[in-house]
């Protein structure tokens, strides 16, 4: 076992680094988008449709794609997804529209929707025009928390409908995880704030950043003030290995990922040279992909069951062993090693499944690595929202089909919900709901008034 | 191996494909190229009388319908005759022929409609010893404007008339060219054969506007901001090509008259049909301006090797094949019957069969199933239109199924398996003799 660990920046000169986070998918061309448009068959209520959480008319924008409108075509994404761009980039397609394409059973492989759904959105934004205005003031005011996907969703749906909303934010940037939880490779070129810009540029959204439920105001301070209050919270919380977890080289991958997408130079993020990541979803996917574009030379993600039970999809897992790393199953972490009070590898007990449990086999194996990302799921910190205020449900806020928590005036969605999917396009979809829930109850309250 | 080689109204060719008189006929510099690359003849591009060319536009001369991957679905072009001296033309036809005497070569002609002009030119293409002529009365564009090509192919008095000059004035086979810009193409068919014509060939090209520019808001192909109909040709109109064909085919007055078909003709399957439909050859252009001259060879053995599986040993023994079994409408049997199937192995569950009948036909596909999408006919709805079949994205899924004979049809309560046809239907006030139960309204 190396005796040094290896950590360090600038591993890959700027040229490799500019190549290795350069957009994932090309984007498709004119020509090429009414090629793919044109193989859609127009299927009657279509699969693709009801496999979207956005319920976006597939059919109707490949269509208006394949004529020649792509600007017709962004304006159907937009009106049921309004972040169709950044969706566009990051659904897994593979396990949503594309699944349920006929052509993906007629004859394994699907009308690419991800990519014609990003030619429609970029032509769109390309042009600078903005499809959406705010409604006519109704004088109501709502408060979202969160400026992630499911908040800005609801925002953007509520300002339509012409209601007044004022957006906080703990961060000092709106996005949410668009903005610092995404692989850079999925949103070059800054689409993520170019997006919110958009979104923003409706009207009649106020955005305070900065602004931290339970540190800097209180739900009830927002009840109090607004007619309506919608929380699109994040999950804060990291769960630890419980092995030692501030080791040094022990990093925590959501973290991580953050910074790599904030930087503005990704030759001063230092790597390992062998790099172990723990994990089975999105996350180790994105964090190991990342190490090995950023240079490390041994990347492995070490998962304790098996490939069917792991979170992320066949491609994202095809995309990351494409980079070179190594998925290794059925191994739980059971120590970690250190030399000078520094990590230098990890010793796993190999496990199988019996009844449901993982049970360990006896045999174990130890891996030697300079830096360990753990990955293993995040949790939301329900003690912002103030104690009992509302109903939970297995540690996350529990809501009806409508986006209603048990407190009154207050809807909820994204992750911080009970029974998400934990994916952007699903919390636009919650944010969506909600502020449609929302206006109702506004405006029947506005017609008991008159 | 079947033998492909073809005796066309007297004319020898070793293979029944041809190109057609167009641009790619218009020297024996491209002549040569497709005698090489195995046609088995050509028709030259269209002779006008001597003296000053032709002048065609240097704008756009061809326009096109494209699928989304530009594979070209219909073609026009407004280009005229041959634009090069009659004496340049007429040398290099007779050394062509002279360098490849086993292959066909006709001669497309078009002069004014005087005997002199046409006594003038004949003699001068007999000198070149070319296989024949072929009368072109069917330019749709310019020329006709100038009294000749479709003007004259479109008033079936002239085209007896001229035909029948030019049986006077040459010794060489006549085949006339027919524009299909006319409401009954059989009447320029008997015209031709009253004139003496050993053939026709058809079809020309049809009247068209290609297109508009929605930026310009002017029509294409355009020549300095104005634009004029053209000639449309391309897969696009073989079946109104083939309609055409077996028109003269079967009509009493033209049957026997040989006939070499042209409009659509790309691969081998194409020129077969025309054949089973009465063609004794077939005359290509679009295609081999889309993809060159070596599309024959793919025409060749595939035409070939279906022959060899047919047990076909010439092309005698299928031409004018499926010409029986085209008939008029009031002769088809009404007491026949069948009913889409969708195999449900194969189906894909698209759904485009259930909104087709549900929107635009019978309502005779259900959309579900103990609640799961599932695609099913209702007989006791289907009339067996084939709309369901025609738009399946998935070949073979949807079949006609005909009803046994004496099984009921459950949309009519009927049985099936006669032969009645609307001559001896009860439901038509005018049959002679009327036989069996009447169709009646439905219930509703």
């Amino acid at each position: 076992m190396s005796a040094l660990p290896d950590i360090r920046s600038g591993r890959l000169t700027p040229e490799e680094l500019a190549e290795n986070f350069a957009d994932l998918h090309h984007p498709l061309d004119r020509f090429e988008a009414r090629v793919a448009a044109e193989r859609c068959l127009f299927c009657y209520e279509a699969p693709c449709v009801t496999a979207c959480p956005t319920s976006i008319d597939i059919p109707l924008f490949v269509r208006q794609i394949a004529t020649g409108n792509p600007l017709g075509a962004a304006r159907t994404i937009l009106d049921s997804n309004i972040m169709g761009g950044m969706c566009a980039r990051v659904c897994p397609t593979e396990t949503l529209c594309e699944e349920a394409c006929v052509r993906e059973a007629a004859e394994g492989k699907p009308v690419e929707i991800g990519l014609l759904q990003r030619f429609a959105t970029d032509s769109l934004f390309a042009t600078g025009r903005q499809l959406f205005r705010r409604g006519a003031p109704t004088g109501r005011h709502v408060a979202v928390v969160g400026a992630g996907p499911a908040g800005l969703a609801c925002a953007h749906r509520l300002a339509v409908l012409g209601h007044e909303v004022t957006v906080y934010e703990a961060r000092d940037k709106a996005g949410g995880l668009n903005e610092y939880g995404i692989a850079a490779y999925k949103a070059t070129g800054g689409f993520a704030a170019a997006e919110v810009d958009y979104i923003l540029g409706v009207g009649g959204i106020t955005v305070e950043t900065g602004k931290r439920l339970g540190r800097d105001f209180t739900l009830a301070e927002l009840t109090d003030r607004f007619d309506a209050v919608f929380l699109g919270l994040g999950l804060g919380g990291v769960n630890a290995l419980g092995l030692g977890d501030d080791l040094a080289g022990v990093e925590d991958a959501v973290a991580t990922i953050a910074e790599l997408r904030q930087t503005d130079n990704l030759a001063t993020l230092p790597i390992g040279r062998r790099v172990v990541v723990i994990g089975g979803g999105m996350t180790a996917i994105d964090i190991a992909s990342q190490a090995k574009r950023l240079g490390a030379e041994e990347v492995t993600i070490v998962y304790r069951r098996g490939p069917e039970q792991m979170n992320a999809s066949d491609y994202e897992q095809m995309v990351a062993q494409t980079d070179g790393v190594l998925i290794r199953h059925w191994l739980r972490p059971a120590r970690l090693m250190a030399t000078d009070g520094r990590l230098a590898g990890i010793a796993f007990d190999y496990v199988e499944e019996r009844d449901g449990r993982l049970v360990g086999t006896g045999e174990s194996l130890e891996i030697a690595c300079d830096q360990l990302f753990r990955a293993i799921g995040q949790t939301f910190l329900a003690g912002d929202l103030g104690a009992g205020l509302i109903a939970m449900e297995g540690g996350r806020i529990k809501v009806d089909a409508e986006r209603r928590t048990s407190l009154g005036a207050v809807w909820a969605g994204g992750d911080c919900v009970a029974g998400g999917e934990d994916l952007t396009v699903a919390a636009v979809e919650d944010g969506k709901q909600a502020a449609i829930s929302i206006d109702r109850a506004l405006k029947a309250g506005m017609a008991r008034v008159a | 191996m079947a033998d492909l080689s073809v005796r066309f109204c007297g004319v020898k060719s070793p293979n029944p494909f041809w190109l057609a008189s167009a641009p790619p006929t218009d020297k024996a510099y491209n002549v040569v190229r497709a005698y090489k690359a195995g046609w088995g003849g050509v028709v030259w591009k269209t002779l006008g009388e001597d003296g000053p060319p032709i002048v065609n536009v240097s704008g756009p001369r061809y326009g096109a319908i494209h699928s989304q991957d530009r594979r070209v679905f219909g073609f026009n072009n407004i280009e005229l005759i041959t634009d090069r001296p009659l004496e340049v033309n007429l040398r290099e036809i007779k050394e062509v022929k002279r360098d490849w005497p086993d292959r066909a070569l006709i001669v497309s002609l078009m002069v004014p409609c005087t005997e002199e002009s046409w006594k003038a030119i004949l003699k001068r293409v007999e000198e070149t010893e070319a296989d024949g002529i072929e009368l072109n009365f069917g330019c749709p564009h310019g020329m006709s404007e100038r009294g000749m090509g479709a003007a004259v192919g479109q008033v079936p008095e002239y085209v007896e008339m001229v035909t029948r000059w030019c049986k006077q004035h040459s010794r060489m086979p006549v085949i006339v060219k027919l524009t299909p810009n006319i409401s009954d193409i059989r009447k320029p068919a008997e015209a031709a054969k009253r004139g003496g014509a050993d053939a026709v060939s058809l079809i020309n090209t049809i009247n068209s506007v290609m297109g508009v520019d929605l930026d310009t808001l002017t029509p294409w192909p355009s020549t300095d901001g104005m634009a004029t109909h053209g000639g449309y040709c391309g897969p696009a109109v073989k079946p109104i090509a083939m309609n055409m064909v077996s028109e003269i085919a079967r009509n009493p007055e033209t049957h026997g008259l040989p006939i070499s078909a042209i409009g659509g003709i790309e691969t081998w399957k194409d020129a077969a049909e025309f054949m089973t439909l009465g063609a004794g050859t077939v005359q290509v252009c679009t295609a081999a301006m889309t993809y060159g001259f070596k599309i024959v060879q793919e025409m060749i053995t595939g035409l070939s090797d279906w022959m060899d599986a047919k047990g076909y040993a010439s092309a005698d023994d299928f031409v004018g094949a499926a010409v029986p079994k085209l008939t008029d409408w009031q002769h088809l049997n009404l007491d026949y019957a069948v009913k889409a199937k969708i195999d449900q192995d194969l189906c894909i569950q698209c759904g485009r069969c259930h909104i087709a009948c549900e929107d635009t036909s019978h309502q005779a596909i259900m959309k579900e199933k103990d609640g799961q999408r599932h695609f099913e006919v209702m007989e006791e709805e289907c009339v067996g239109c084939n709309l369901c079949a025609v738009v399946c994205p998935v070949d073979q899924c949807i079949t006609m199924e005909p009803l046994q004979a004496g099984a009921i049809d459950k949309r009519t309560g009927l049985p099936v398996g006669g032969h009645r046809t609307w001559l001896e239907h009860p439901n038509n006030p005018m049959a002679q003799n009327p036989r069996g139960p009447a169709v009646l309204e439905p219930a509703e």
